[in-house]
């Protein structure tokens, strides 16, 4: 009877369901373990991330030296480098994410909802920004504020939260015909409030799969940028530029590649398993039982 | 019954395995047809008539197994190869689906289409094939064949397509013929051609024929024998006469009792309340997309000058066929839908002219409920904060357990319980679902409550419950009430005027008894000769005027009245000047003879 009479909403019955999907809380506690490792992992460590220890170049891992995941090609412990470049990829890949889905469901939900002409400007905006190349873009901000880590999430946001309004709009078009929608604004409800409780919910699945595959692609492009030199700098590194460096030595030093790879493809592989539960986890109508 | 049966069907089970366990949707069906035969089965959904037929021919979905016997032509159709089993589907035994436009590929052209099914069982060579399948189109009454089979099946209409499918279906000349529900999603006057056709094919052919319908109205004008189905298992069967007049079961009995027949006169009398609503020439238009680059938008008028008044305590019916604007008219006094010309007066107030806050304000004395039950609830709320909603938008301040009370109660009032607020909508039932529509729309107390056709997508039996709900509340808090349907009977049964729509006009409006008792309106008429009833003797009796075609297109409605290219009665000065509402006898009528018909 108390499952009954209490309130639910819509986020704790999520929760339930998300419960009971394995993979999902498999892939969720392996990210929560990780962010806690990349946090608290560097200081365990006897080095520093951009220490060289000149005994041990390109040392393959060995648990008497200490050096658990080997050395790189300048004798920099990579247990540490791996573990702060984690940090770096991690943020970049929150960070732009959650910029890139707050302003794209937010505009895309508006112009989708109100349609005519408001849709129209608000869309060929959309079409301008995609016009600016983005390389273009990074460098001049570059040039203008000088090198900072933060740039680089506030120019991927800038570019992501395009695709996301776009996916977002055709989908509150889409809503904006249903009836339940119809019979709110006859309900006297507000446009902002018919957006916040009848277009954003119900668009939430799609989002968050997207998000999820919109992390892995941000990791991506950070490491892109990382190797044209315009991400993050030596001696601070992300999973990208260590793989990046990894893949050049990758003959006489494969855990140089290996280790930070399977970081990343572990990571990448994790949010689209927890993305998939979360969009069943977000369906009512999916529930079991 | 006449010679061998053609197809028996002893002890038919079938099961389907769910997360939630097992779920039998047939349990132990027996039945058999002859051949050149018409064998109706009935039931609601759920019931298990469309699952048990599907199981005969293989069909079923992968998680569903069937077991019993089904021995079509000597052979045990359960017992079967797969290979076999298909070359008997469309060979030996026909099928035709409830939507013609899902059960056609969108990507073919109808001729390839139908020339697969004619190669796959019948090795012809193509031009043998396409001779065939003109020669099949013209036997369901199809003008100009050729032409027809190189269009795509949007580029037909609803009722066009379903014939389509039926020529399909018979082209290999099946020995039977299993139509599920083939004219559900159609018109009634549509419906009426389609097994008016249907009749004629079997019966020219000597085909048997399975009619797996949820309308006792259809079962009785066309079935020799009737089998009543219910949870899956057999309730009912016998001769058509026997189970209408003489049931033997209890559920046929209620099935019966509950189904709304159009030629049962309902007093409803006149309500006398303050008017309300008063509708004047109300014009919806939407501009198209131009068909060409620099062309004009073309212009389609949905709703083209609609006047009506309404009283507290009064219920208006509104009818017509699809795409006759009757939604959209409920739109436009909703304000949902823009409004190009007219006045909507609500308590002597126009809508039309209000906007922003004014407008909020004049919502909350007109409420709607919508046909689709469940696509009318938002999936992602529960049942408690959607009816919640209208009352924190105008209810003022109010509390969490003030909200909790209300809606309880008012969830008592609609027939459900107070305790299943916290539910999502897709844990109820379709009639359920209404129920809270319902409860919805009157939280407020609006005066004026638009029902866009409510009960269409309901079972027959939840139909009466959720009709009788509204004319409780009805007498119970003084509500006026439109409501939409392409139902007559319903309409009749709940209305006290009745305005008949066609093409965005209304053709006909008077008093409820006197519009059934004396429809003037030859479109009147034809609807309402069109109605299946569900009495095999009256229907035996009937000599149908059946309407041919369809509605012309609204973009591009012929001049004058825009009837005459179906109407019985039309002559050449009908195409001169568009007829407008006038008083023939107790009624409002749009038709130059109505004083002659």
């Amino acid at each position: 009877m108390d499952s009954q009479t209490a309130v639910r909403s819509l986020w704790s019955d999520a929760w339930v369901v998300l419960r009971r999907n394995r993979a999902a809380i498999v892939a969720l506690v392996f990210l929560v373990v990780l962010t806690l490792l990349v946090l608290v992992g560097p200081l365990l460590s006897p080095w520093a991330f951009d220490f060289t220890d000149w005994d041990n170049v390109s040392a393959p891992p060995e648990l008497a030296s200490g050096h658990i995941f080997g050395t790189d090609s300048l004798g920099r412990d990579l247990f540490v480098r791996t573990l702060y470049g984690g940090r770096i990829s991690l943020l970049v890949g929150a960070v732009a994410t959650l910029v890139s889905l707050l302003i794209g469901i937010t505009y895309g939900a508006i112009a989708g909802y109100a349609g005519g002409r408001v849709d129209q400007v608000m869309m060929r905006i959309v079409d301008i920004l995609y016009a600016l190349p983005f390389m273009f873009l990074v460098i001049l901000l570059m040039v203008l504020f000088g090198r900072n880590i933060l740039l680089i999430f506030v120019a991927i946001g800038a570019i992501n939260w395009l695709d996301m309004a776009r996916i977002v709009r055709g989908q509150a078009m889409s809503l904006r015909r249903k009836e339940f929608v119809d019979a709110a604004r006859a309900g006297g409800t507000r446009p902002g409030r018919i957006i916040r409780r009848h277009i954003v919910p119900n668009l939430l699945g799609v989002v968050v799969v997207y998000a999820t595959l919109t992390v892995p692609q941000v990791i991506l492009v950070e490491s892109f940028l990382s190797f044209l030199g315009l991400g993050v700098q030596e001696p601070m590194t992300s999973w990208g530029a260590l793989v990046h460096e990894g893949a050049q030595e990758m003959e006489n030093a494969p855990w140089m590649l290996l280790f930070p790879a399977t970081f990343l493809a572990a990571t990448l592989f994790c949010f689209n398993f927890l993305g998939d539960g979360l969009r069943d986890a977000l369906d009512p109508r999916d529930r079991s039982q | 019954m006449t010679g061998a049966p053609l197809l028996e069907v002893s002890d038919l089970r079938v099961t389907f395995t769910t997360p939630d366990g097992p779920v039998q949707a047939v349990c132990g069906l027996d039945f058999h047809i002859a051949a050149g035969e018409t064998l109706g089965i009935v039931g609601e959904s759920g019931s298990g008539k469309s699952q048990s037929l599907l199981a005969i021919l293989g069909l079923l979905a992968d998680n569903g197994s069937a077991s019993g016997r089904a021995v079509f032509d000597g052979n045990d159709l359960m017992q079967m190869p797969p290979a076999q089993l298909a070359a008997i589907r469309g060979a030996g035994i026909g099928m035709v689906f409830q939507d013609p436009m899902t059960a056609l590929n969108p990507f073919m052209t109808i001729g390839a289409q139908m020339s697969l099914v004619l190669r796959r069982h019948e090795d012809l060579a193509r031009g043998a094939a396409r001779r065939r399948c003109v020669e099949a189109l013209e036997s369901v009454s199809i003008t100009d064949p050729e032409r027809r089979l190189a269009m795509y099946p949007h580029e037909l209409s609803g009722g066009m397509r379903q014939r389509v499918m039926i020529a399909s279906a018979l082209s290999c000349r099946p020995r039977l013929l299993i139509a599920d529900e083939p004219t559900t999603a159609l018109d009634v006057t549509v419906q009426a051609q389609i097994l008016e056709l249907l009749d004629t094919v079997t019966r020219e052919q000597g085909t048997a024929l399975i009619l797996i319908t949820h309308d006792l109205g259809v079962v009785a004008g066309s079935c020799d024998r009737v089998l009543v189905m219910q949870n899956g298992e057999l309730r009912d069967r016998g001769d058509i006469d026997d189970v209408f007049y003489q049931p033997q079961h209890e559920y046929t009995r209620k099935l019966l009792a509950a189904v709304p027949r159009v030629d049962n006169a309902v007093e409803r009398g006149q309500a006398d309340g303050e008017q309300l609503l008063a509708v004047d020439d109300l014009r919806v238009a939407f501009r198209m997309n131009r068909t060409t680059l620099f062309g004009p938008r073309p212009v389609l008028r949905a709703v083209d000058g609609i006047d009506l008044q309404l009283r507290a305590g009064e219920t208006l019916g509104v009818v017509g066929e699809s795409g006759c604007g009757k939604s959209t008219l409920a739109r436009a006094i909703l304000r949902l839908v823009e409004v190009s010309d007219g006045r909507v007066a609500m308590l002597g107030r126009d809508l039309l002219q209000l906007s922003g806050d004014a407008l909020r304000d004049a919502r909350r004395d007109l409420q709607v409920v919508f046909q689709d039950p469940l696509a009318s609830l938002n999936p992602r709320m529960t049942v408690r904060d959607i009816i919640a909603e209208p009352l924190q938008n105008f209810g003022g301040p109010l509390t969490a357990a003030d909200i909790t009370e209300r809606v309880g109660k008012m969830l008592t009032r609609v027939g459900l319980e107070a305790a299943q607020m916290n539910r999502y909508p897709h844990e109820f039932s379709g009639g359920q679902c209404q129920r809270i529509g319902i409860a919805r729309a009157l939280i407020i107390d609006p005066r004026l409550v638009i029902c866009d056709e409510p009960v269409s997508a309901l079972d027959v039996s939840v139909q009466a419950g959720i009709i009788r709900l509204l004319m409780d509340l009805q007498e119970e808090l003084g509500l006026a009430l439109i409501f939409i349907a392409h139902d007559l009977a319903v309409v009749r049964q709940i209305s006290h005027r009745v305005m008949v729509m066609y093409l965005g006009r209304a053709v006909e409006s008077a008093a409820s008894r006197a519009l059934y008792e004396q429809p003037r309106h030859p479109y009147t008429r034809a609807l309402l000769d069109a109605v299946p009833v569900p009495d095999p003797r009256v229907e035996r009796g009937r000599r149908r005027a059946l309407l041919t075609g369809e509605p012309p297109s609204p973009l591009d409605p012929p001049s004058g009245c825009t009837f005459r290219g179906r109407c019985a009665w039309a002559e050449e000065a009908c195409a001169a000047a568009r007829p407008e509402l006038e008083p023939v006898g107790k009624s409002l009528v749009a038709c130059r003879r109505a004083a002659e018909i």
